[in-house]
């Protein structure tokens, strides 16, 4: 699937920048975004480095454990298939609670620290096969939860709006409809096109 | 007020976050230097194992829209999105929002340029971007770093989601400002 989406990309933007002319400016992104692409690696590996540490603090003491708990109840609706007060679900907590505050460089660290815990109780056989728990966390990362969009609000300021706080309630409703929605549609996408580890379940089952 | 309340949330999230783990952790008795140095070794390790992945998707992005294919896509998606009520000028925006962060700010930059900041086109344009997410890269990075190729329904349910997204934050948009 991300075969095709990926040589979608490429070839449509060749065939296009061949009718519009923008040849040299297509060949120019490609060079630039790749330099950015290790920019981008190297400036998380810093704060990587930093949440990891603290993460792997907050672990030791036990206070991962109490967070865990904490929000178990709703982890369990959302997450059936991981434990509840497992390092995966403080991780989702963690990466949620950042993007919601705007923390980006908390957030993609945790994001990919989720990621991680969440790919040690994947239940394929394949690894390379995403597990229903990675395509809800996805789905709910991609819903885009925000309190401040800081930045949207500084265009705005920018443009001389006279109350650019006003986005704030609109946004956050907007991205908790879609969230809710986003968590709907994932779980529905999952019955539909069960995970291999579920199908051989149920297989295994009806043969017994 | 709820605003202010959030925002010194967010600023002091960070710093007390950190303060709170390392207090609680030294009142039980762990070496937190000692720690926190084993866990921060493996940043690096992810730290390179997304570039991969990471080079791949920005460079394919950047090509796409350095091409100008979003200018045709907007072009083509104009009648149906037009249908629904959308101004012409968010609909380079409702493309971009999925790809591109900066590309997203950018776009609503020149929409706020061209119409002033207290514009409804403007508030429209800042609630698609401020409830926006770029699925494509946030699937492509986190998916990447431990070896996942066959996203399964991820991708199928972010574009929806994000399809949805449009709609909803038109919806809300006209309603508060409309």
């Amino acid at each position: 699937m991300i075969n095709y989406i990926w040589l979608f990309f490429i070839v449509a933007s060749v065939v296009v920048a061949f009718f519009t002319g923008r040849l040299k400016e297509v060949g120019d992104a490609a060079i630039s975004y790749a330099g950015v692409a290790v920019q981008i690696s190297i400036a998380l590996m810093g704060v990587m480095a930093l949440w990891l540490g603290i993460m792997r603090i907050a672990q030791k003491s036990g206070m991962v454990k109490l967070i865990a708990k904490a929000i178990s109840p709703v982890i369990k609706r959302i997450f059936p298939d991981i434990p509840p007060d497992g390092e995966a679900a403080t991780d989702i907590t963690m990466n949620v609670s950042a993007n919601a505050l705007g923390l980006n460089n908390a957030a993609t660290p945790f994001g990919l620290k989720a990621m991680q815990s969440l790919q040690k109780l994947n239940p394929n056989k394949d690894k390379s096969v995403a597990s229903d728990s990675m395509c809800t966390f996805l789905a709910i990362n991609t819903a885009g939860i925000q309190f401040i969009p800081a930045s949207v609000m500084a265009v705005l300021a920018a443009a001389g709006s006279d109350n650019p706080a006003e986005i704030i309630a609109p946004c956050i409703v907007t991205t908790s409809i879609v969230l809710v929605l986003a968590i709907i549609i994932v779980k529905i996408l999952e019955r539909l096109f069960p995970e291999p580890a579920k199908l051989e379940k149920r297989k295994a089952g009806k043969n017994a | 007020m709820l605003k202010d309340i959030i925002l010194a949330l967010s600023y002091a999230a960070i710093p007390l976050l950190i303060a709170i783990i390392v207090l609680h952790a030294s009142a039980k008795k762990v070496p937190v230097y000692e720690v926190f140095t084993q866990g921060a070794k493996q940043g690096f390790v992810v730290g390179v194992k997304i570039i991969p992945y990471l080079v791949a998707m920005l460079v394919a992005v950047g090509m796409f829209r350095a091409s100008g294919a979003i200018e045709l896509m907007a072009e083509w998606f104009a009648p149906v999105l037009a249908a629904i009520g959308m101004p012409a000028d968010l609909i380079p925006l409702a493309v971009v929002r999925s790809l591109s962060g900066s590309g997203s700010l950018g776009i609503l930059g020149e929409i706020a340029t061209a119409n002033g900041g207290n514009a409804y086109v403007t508030k429209l344009a800042a609630v698609m971007t401020g409830s926006s997410e770029t699925t494509f890269y946030v699937l492509a990075l986190y998916f990447g770093s431990v070896g996942v190729t066959k996203f399964r329904h991820a991708l199928a349910a972010g574009i929806i989601a994000d399809i949805i997204g449009i709609f909803v934050a038109l919806f809300i948009g006209n309603l508060v400002f409309g």
